[in-house]
């Protein structure tokens, strides 16, 4: 059965949902709006399995034409979904976590609006939610560049709007603008980005025409190689922002200042790996140029350590977690940057599963430490006591927690599942798609599979240490004693992502390839090669990551951090770690080089070129004074001399002349006689004599 | 037979009292008396021109002279008694309003 006709629906179900959301959403109550937001994320995902087995059919995929959309010259842009196997693998991605994370956001969202004090809000989000399904539906369906870039923008406005969803307030709840300040951060290091995929798109209509895939992917060869350089390395510079590489992966971990579905869905699982897809979706043209190619894999590979190490030395939970996005975005940027599209494309997928469950698993934890501290439930009495409010308390701090597995065994399990995948372990989903990245780069780039390699050995460290932090030990605080397990709403969807990491390796065995052979139909036999198994690198990397974990185990499981205690690297590392703990200054360095210089332009601008130059010389003395002469000018030669003597003077004369002609109207009637009397002997006379 | 320079003589006499006593004359009765000299003095020389060149016109002239004097007369008087009714005088001095 073809149900590719049915494809615009991926988008058009999310913007009912919305739509709807936007309409009734506060008038049907919290139940209703979430229905409502669940059931458009769960009817793009029916219709994307209907892809999925439409494409099995016919795995030559289809392209659906709705609407004509752009037509100048010779410019045409119809709005068309693009139904391949590589499209249908990130609409299945999208749907599946994102209808997961929808359902985990109605629990979720239920104690933040009542922790923000702001219940009407909650429909308010799955608005928000919604469009971004429908933003990124766009983007990995549309079938040309413009199309993609539409949904590449749409997204960041959804994050935009999420990382600033608690617009008044700060990260640690108190009221403030720093949250909004993060959606800003990412918004701009998204807009340069974008510049980069701006260029790209007019280079390859200068280059090829069109903006079609169709148009321009199977012609690669015909453009000369300069100019498909200078194509892929603006879309690298739009890659960096979107995926989050460097040096534009500032935002994300700012960006952790959006609730927590936000950041599993669209600041680990989703949004941010659209920059993969792209190169994934443009891989003839990288893979025409190599020089771009060994760029894109440094970057990938650079990022990858540098964000681990990042990561190892934060304290917050969903910070670690933020730093080992983009260092494992950066596994994915170098595989396809080595040519391992598929491989990347694999990590892609796993990665949303594990690192979806992740977030989520620490938004149960963050929402346990949150219930205990200050309970809704009405089991505890409303007025805690006000020292616990003064106190200053940060639900995400990893350093208040500890010995959480006994509180909340569920949530512990599933993360220890997430973190393990995530490190890499056989035969979790991680480990397959890790393992083909390294397999790849060790082909391909030995420097890059060293970057990889220590990247991965700190991943699996980070992943120890956190979890040895979280869940194990003894509760550093009071909330960690008293934590409370999720309710099932907000379990189940952990469970389900759960079993998608364990199981997710399974779609590209080693061997069997075939997610290989899938993503062959779309990216051709060449593109989409099959790595052999790696024994060696499989093992080192197993061992490594089996390593990690035990000397993370040796710093934190087997002498547990004690309350107020300082991390144990900070003595072992000393200056490294505070490096590592400030993210290596990097903000403040950006700070230097380009906001505080960029800040005192604009000063200059506004005070000097605006105010004095502006606004005092040009507007107050030069137009004003100006203006000022030319009316006075205008006023008194011109209006009072000229204008008003013209009309005095027709006045004086007017009245002049009445004076001396009223003279000759005596009134007497013998006067008026005379006159005539002698006109008429004038007359008469001259009659006479001039005869 | 009288010759015709005798009548134009005393026409032209009688013409030039009319004018002068239209010219210096105050009292509005005797202005208009003087108008009906100056008349009756053009009056004279037609009829007296009609007699020299034995034609009629001049006959006819005068009496549409006649007519036109009656008519005269009525309005005439007519203003002049509206005059002395709003200024109790008919001294023609005094009806100066138009005076510029």
């Amino acid at each position: 059965m073809e149900a590719f006709n049915l494809v615009p629906w991926i988008v058009f179900f999310p913007v009912i949902g919305l739509v709807l959301n936007a309409a009734v959403g506060r008038r049907v109550g919290e139940r209703g709006s979430a229905l409502i937001a669940i059931g458009a994320a769960a009817g793009a995902l029916v219709i994307s399995v209907l892809q999925f087995l439409s494409l099995i059919a016919h795995p030559q995929g289809a392209v659906i034409n709705l609407a004509d959309w752009i037509h100048i010259g010779t410019l045409q842009v119809p709005w068309a979904f693009r139904v391949d196997t590589l499209s249908v693998t990130m609409m299945l991605v999208v749907s599946v976590v994102g209808t997961l994370i929808h359902i985990y956001a109605a629990g979720y969202m239920h104690y933040d609006v009542r922790y923000k004090e702001d219940t009407a809000s909650y429909a308010r989000f799955f608005v928000y939610m919604n469009l971004f399904i429908a933003a990124m539906m766009i983007l990995v369906s549309g079938d040309s560049y413009l199309t993609l870039f539409v949904g590449w923008e749409g997204v960041g406005l959804c994050s935009f709007l999420l990382i600033g969803f608690w617009y008044a307030r700060n990260p640690d709840g108190k009221h403030g603008t720093l949250n909004a300040q993060a959606g800003k951060k990412a918004f701009v290091a998204n807009r340069i980005g974008d510049l980069g995929i701006l260029l790209a798109m007019f280079m390859i209509f200068w280059a090829f025409g069109s903006l079609s895939f169709d148009a321009v992917l199977p012609h690669a060869e015909a453009a000369a190689p300069w100019v498909i350089v200078l194509i892929t390395l603006a879309m690298l510079l739009g890659v960096t922002g979107k995926s989050a590489q460097l040096p534009l992966y500032v935002w994300l971990p700012d960006a952790m200042a959006g609730p927590t579905p936000v950041s599993a869905l669209i600041h680990a699982a989703t949004m941010v790996t659209a920059g993969v897809y792209l190169v994934a979706r443009s891989a003839p043209l990288f893979s025409a140029v190599p020089a771009a190619q060994t760029t894109v894999a440094l970057v990938g590979g650079l990022t990858a350590l540098f964000a681990a190490t990042i990561a190892v030395g934060q304290s917050d939970i969903k910070k670690v977690l933020a730093y080992s996005t983009i260092s494992q975005l950066g596994f994915m940027v170098a595989a396809v940057g080595l040519g391992a599209y598929v491989a990347g494309m694999f990590h892609l997928v796993t990665h949303a599963f594990f690192k979806a469950l992740l977030f989520l698993g620490s938004g149960s934890v963050i929402l346990a430490l949150e219930r205990a501290h200050h309970p809704l439930d009405g089991k505890h009495d409303h007025a805690s006591p006000p020292a616990a409010h003064a106190e200053h308390f940060d639900p995400q701090d990893m350093r208040i927690m500890g010995g959480l597995r006994k509180q909340i065994p569920l949530t512990f399990w599933v993360y220890l599942v997430g973190a393990l995948a995530l490190s890499g372990l056989p035969p979790l989903a991680g480990f397959f798609s890790k393992d083909e990245i390294l397999a790849d780069a060790l082909q391909a780039n030995p420097l890059v599979y060293v970057l990889l390699t220590l990247a991965a050995f700190l991943t699996a460290f980070y992943m120890g240490r956190q979890v040895l932090l979280v869940f194990f030990g003894k509760p550093r605080s009071h909330a960690a004693e008293k934590a409370v397990e999720s309710p099932r709403v907000i379990t189940s969807p952990l469970i389900a992502l759960a079993a998608l990491s364990v199981f997710g390796g399974l779609i590209n065995l080693p061997g069997l390839h075939s997610f290989t052979s899938w993503l062959e139909h779309t990216l051709g036999h060449e593109l989409a090669h099959a790595t052999e198994f790696n024994v060696i690198v499989a093992l080192l990397s197993t061992l490594l990551a089996l390593g990690a974990i035990y000397l993370a185990w040796t710093l934190y499981g087997r002498n547990p951090l004690k309350e107020h205690q300082a991390d144990p690297l900070q003595a072992r590392l000393g200056a490294v770690f505070t490096g590592m703990q400030n993210k290596w200054w990097v903000d403040e360095f950006y700070a230097w080089l380009i906001i505080r210089p960029y800040q005192r332009l604009a000063a200059f601008l506004a005070d000097v070129v605006d105010w004095r130059f502006l606004h005092d010389w040009v507007h107050d003395s030069l137009i004003t004074n100006g203006f000022r002469g030319l009316a006075r000018f205008l006023a008194n030669p011109v209006d009072l001399g000229v204008i008003d003597g013209i009309a005095n003077g027709l006045a004086a004369a007017a009245t002049g002349s009445a004076r001396v002609l009223s003279l000759f109207q005596t009134g007497f009637v013998r006067n008026y006689a005379l006159v005539t009397f002698l006109g008429v002997v004038l007359v008469l006379g001259y009659l006479v004599f001039s005869i | 037979m009288v010759p015709v320079s005798y009548y134009f003589a005393l026409s032209a006499i009688l013409f030039a009292l009319g004018a002068l006593g239209v010219l210096v004359r105050r009292n509005a009765i005797i202005v208009f008396m003087s108008i009906e000299l100056m008349l009756n003095a053009a009056n004279l020389l037609f009829v007296a021109f009609a007699r020299s060149y034995e034609s009629l016109n001049g006959q006819i002239y005068v009496f549409f002279v006649i007519a036109v004097a009656a008519a005269e007369v009525a309005v005439g008087l007519a203003l002049i008694v509206a005059i002395f009714r709003t200024k109790q005088s008919i001294d023609i001095d005094a009806i100066s309003s138009l005076k510029g």
